[in-house]
């Protein structure tokens, strides 16, 4: 008898239920949902991939040229690497937050975005990075070229500095052998 | 009703089916429509949540969607069932049910049947229920079936004996079977309601007070085991046999199981009224008598049957959701032990008493 | 001459609305009563301690937090604990107050589901929707210290990944001083029930005796009248600056050790956690919780096994290091596991209704049952 005074009771308290589609929950300032990433200040240092327990983060990037300015990222670093690939499975996603403490530049950060259901799973695979494929193909090209000339440029350095030490060797031989016949001049007389 | 109809139709056999099956299909059906969905806000409410809201204004055209969708859905048979018997246990449930309406009187100037056995009729009628679950439980061929029907079986028949003898000890007191008649005795305000005494009057009405209201709970919790209603729901309790002897049903069958529920949860409010609260008899007087016009007191009287039926459903709801369930075992010990011992001992005292 | 009887055997199967995750009970009947009872486990392996051989310690935490998800917060606890010991890592106070704030606010969380399902499966629809309402401020508080509401990753090695957020003491002295009348209303509308008690009482009785030779732990252990809580016999962490009971069954309403005496337990212990919670709040220090986080987590060569008080039981977590950044092995010992084998002894001769009531009160989660 006393627990149906309790319900009774609660006929007449307010509901609790929030009527979803048209009033929203307000969420935490730190909730944990969707990742985004500023590729701006993204350097490509491969800390949030290694960090994932679930290997959802995928980076590749390519060494700029000397010669090339990927200007600065917020906090004033300059930039050495382009990033051409940075894909998050975030179907794959366990929403631990391990990768957003190493980012040195707090460019990959979980937003409130919670509504990203999508119909297909392969728009669950969210690409990050802003060169297009053929950007990305040029840039390592350049790369490549760069690297091979260096490597000539290395090689062809190898055989001059060869070259000239032989001749260093080959004229200070020449000088060892006039003054010994100096020497022997001297001596003679 | 009757009469008017014969007139009509100047068939006596027409007329008589009309003016009983009539109820039905205007009262009976739309209630079970409303009991269905005033239990899911009934039961939001107590729970602090709102029930449904998007169907309709306020969620009022929920049963409506609920109904299209049983509907059309798939009607499957399991292989191994009993084809006949499968199709023939909701026929069962269902008439059972509803024949009960006949016997009861909505109003002054309607009943679907003058029968002079009238109380004796609904107690025997409601047992058609029991085939037909029975013939649900074996027919499916699923053994949590059987156990949920077997279960139920054994309930309904212990818990018919203690109503039976509450509805003796009424009738032996009133000195009728007709139901028509019962509830004219209880004219004129609310202390000639049997549950104050009945008629009588002087010290023998005093004396019977107490035991009218034993014998009204014991009434009450009886009837709530017969419509299978929590605490008593063993055969359809869902945590443990998975909706028990109409696991097997769906689309339309399982809705006809359904909405025999519910009219049969109303069907026995309405009994319980009409013996102790007075049927359609106002407590107070009728206000057609004070303005002078007769024609609107058949209306109120059905208005008043209709509340307190409602109430008493109300009140049904109410402890569904209060208690947990009582165990197979316990609900027997209860019937056996208790209810029908007081029961049998309250049918003395009251027969003592009318003899006074 | 006696009547020949077959033994029926009925499967509850996988899929059941009231076996608390996938599990297989097959039970053997001679008409309603039970002769036996055999759960089938296994459907929700994910293989969790091969895995962590895999990551590196920091990485393992996430996977802990999926084993009971009822109570991650106790289940990241164990293993951060179990780690700083191996290592040797004093942490602040102010995370050790922390830890015992969340450990126990969660073990409110977790009882409010436990006694809400054991109150469902018995038929009382009513108090599993108002403790779940509860449970929602809870979660609130958690998500706003940490941004999830079910699987933390709150605690790590060394310290937490948060401090507190401003605002989050004063919260939980409001919902302290909301939730106590709640649990004298749960007490008048379900525990002292005549109909709840009749259903749970003298059902499932278990002797101490035979929890003892079982491994049973937590508040099944001490319903059957024995006083055992590793908070207070082996303190772990700060639990010994702290001053509560630990709630012991007396067969209050029938046997001692009875499904009533289990369901009995966790309210008490719900209550003993708000003590605790009031306490941690009074004398927490100021301090930085990030300064013990050490830059690379390399333990030295060794083992540990290190024990916590679960809500369930006790939950221990077996480490092997071999110097590297991978652990060798983790091995967990979950609670709900051992509390399960006792499901054929305690349901002989009673009947299937029984089987519900006692698999509710014993309180078991799957996902720590099978890993």
């Amino acid at each position: 008898m006393v627990g149906m005074k309790i319900t009774f009771k609660h006929l007449f308290v307010p509901e609790v239920t929030i009527q979803y589609p048209e009033i929203k929950v307000p969420m935490a300032e730190r909730v944990r949902n969707r990742l985004y990433v500023n590729m701006d200040d993204c350097i490509g240092c491969d800390q949030c991939a290694r960090a994932c327990p679930v290997n959802c983060i995928e980076i590749e990037t390519v060494k700029s040229l000397p010669t090339e300015d990927l200007g600065k990222t917020s906090n004033g670093k300059k930039k050495a690497l382009w990033v051409t690939k940075f894909n998050i499975d975030i179907a794959k996603c366990c929403y631990c937050q391990l990768c957003v403490f190493p980012c040195p530049t707090e460019c990959i950060y979980m937003t409130d975005v919670y509504e990203f259901a999508e119909f297909e799973r392969e728009d669950l695979l969210y690409k990050f990075a802003t060169l297009t494929p053929a950007q990305a193909e040029e840039k390592k090209n350049n790369f490549d070229v760069f690297q091979a000339e260096k490597e000539a440029a290395k090689v062809a350095a190898a055989e001059k500095a060869a070259a000239e030490k032989a001749a260093a060797a080959k004229a200070a031989a020449e000088k060892a052998a006039e003054e010994k016949k100096d020497d022997s001049k001297t001596d003679e007389e | 009703m009757y009469d008017i109809i014969l007139n009509i139709t100047g068939s006596e056999i027409l007329s008589m089916i009309i003016s009983a099956a009539l109820p039905l299909f205007l009262f009976i059906l739309p209630f079970a429509l409303v009991a269905v969905l005033a239990e899911r806000k009934v039961s939001a409410f107590m729970q602090d949540r709102l029930g449904p809201t998007r169907v309709g204004p306020k969620g009022t055209l929920q049963t409506v969607a609920d109904i299209l969708k049983l509907f059309q859905k798939e009607d499957i048979i399991p292989s191994e069932a009993d084809k006949k018997l499968f199709n023939l246990a909701p026929i069962l449930v269902f008439a059972g049910s509803f024949a009960v309406f006949a016997a009861i009187p909505f109003s002054g100037a309607y009943i679907g049947t003058m029968a002079d056995v009238g109380v004796f009729y609904i107690i025997a009628i409601s047992s058609l229920v029991v085939a037909g679950i029975l013939m649900a439980g074996w027919a499916s061929n699923n053994k949590y079936s059987l156990l949920g029907a077997v279960r139920s079986v054994s309930q309904i028949i212990s818990y018919e004996i203690p109503t039976a003898l509450v509805i003796l000890s009424l009738v032996m007191l009133a000195g009728t079977l007709n139901m028509y008649d019962l509830t004219n005795m209880q004219t004129e305000y609310f202390w000639n309601w049997f549950i104050f005494g009945g008629p009588a009057t002087g010290i023998q009405k005093i004396l019977l007070i107490p035991f009218m209201v034993v014998g009204f709970v014991i009434i009450y919790i009886s009837t709530l085991a017969e419509v299978n209603r929590t605490p008593f729901d063993i055969p359809e309790a869902e945590s443990e046999l998975v909706a028990g002897y109409h696991t097997e049903y769906s689309g339309m069958k399982f809705a006809i199981f359904f909405l025999a529920e519910y009219a049969n949860m109303f069907a026995v409010s309405a009994i319980v009224a009409t013996l102790f609260f007075g049927g359609f008899q106002s407590p107070f007087g009728y206000i057609g008598n004070l303005l002078g016009a007769e024609w609107m007191i058949p209306i109120e009287q059905f208005l008043w049957f209709t509340v307190k039926g409602l109430f008493f459903v109300f009140v049904q709801m109410w402890l569904r959701w209060t208690l947990p369930r009582l165990r197979v075992d316990q609900l027997m010990a209860l019937c056996w032990k208790y209810l029908i011992p007081y029961a049998f001992v309250n049918l003395i005292i009251i027969g003592i008493i009318s003899l006074i | 001459m006696a009547i020949k009887t077959e033994e029926m055997v009925l499967n509850m199967g996988p899929q059941h609305p009231s076996t608390h995750g996938v599990l297989r009970l097959e039970l053997k009947l001679s008409g309603e009563l039970i002769t036996g009872v055999t759960p089938h486990i296994g459907y929700l392996h994910r293989c969790f301690e091969k895995h962590c051989e895999a990551m590196t310690y920091p990485q393992v935490i996430p996977y802990t937090d999926r084993m009971d998800y009822l109570a991650s917060m106790y289940n990241n606890f164990g293993y951060v604990t179990a780690v700083e010991k191996l290592m040797g890592i004093e942490v602040p106070e102010r995370v050790e107050y922390i830890r015992i704030i969340m450990g126990e606010l969660q073990r409110i969380a977790s009882h409010m589901v436990a006694i809400g399902t054991n109150g469902l499966d018995i038929g009382a629809f009513t108090p599993f929707l108002y403790l779940f309402r509860d449970r929602e401020k809870i979660l609130s508080l958690f998500e706003m210290t940490c941004g999830a509401r079910l699987l933390y990753n709150y605690m790590w090695i060394g310290g937490v990944s948060h401090d507190l957020h401003p605002d989050f003491l004063r919260l939980t002295k409001e919902f302290i001083d909301y939730f106590r009348p709640n649990i004298t209303e749960l007490n008048n509308l379900l525990s002292y029930n005549k109909i709840f008690v009749e259903r749970t009482a003298n059902v499932g009785v278990l002797p101490a005796d035979v929890a003892i030779n079982y491994g049973m732990t937590g508040p099944n252990l001490r319903a059957s009248g024995i006083n055992y809580d590793l908070r207070k016999d082996e303190p772990y962490s700060i639990y010994d600056r702290f001053d509560f009971n630990v709630p012991v069954g007396e067969g209050k309403m029938g046997t001692l050790g009875d499904c009533w005496d289990r369901y009995y337990m966790r309210v008490l212990e719900m209550e003993e956690s708000l003590k605790i919670v009031e306490q941690a709040i009074a004398q927490i220090p100021d301090g930085d919780v990030h300064s013990a986080i050490p830059k690379r987590i390399k333990p030295p060569v060794g083992s540990i096994y290190h024990r916590v008080e679960n809500p369930r039981g006790e939950l221990g977590y077996f480490i092997v290091s071999d110097g590297s950044m991978n652990p060798f092995r983790v091995k967990v010992r979950p609670p709900s596991f051992v509390s399960l084998e006792l499901m054929d002894e305690l349901c002989k001769g009673h009947l299937v209704s029984d089987v519900v009531a006692i698999l509710g009160s014993i309180d078991i989660v799957l996902g720590e049952v099978d890993r």
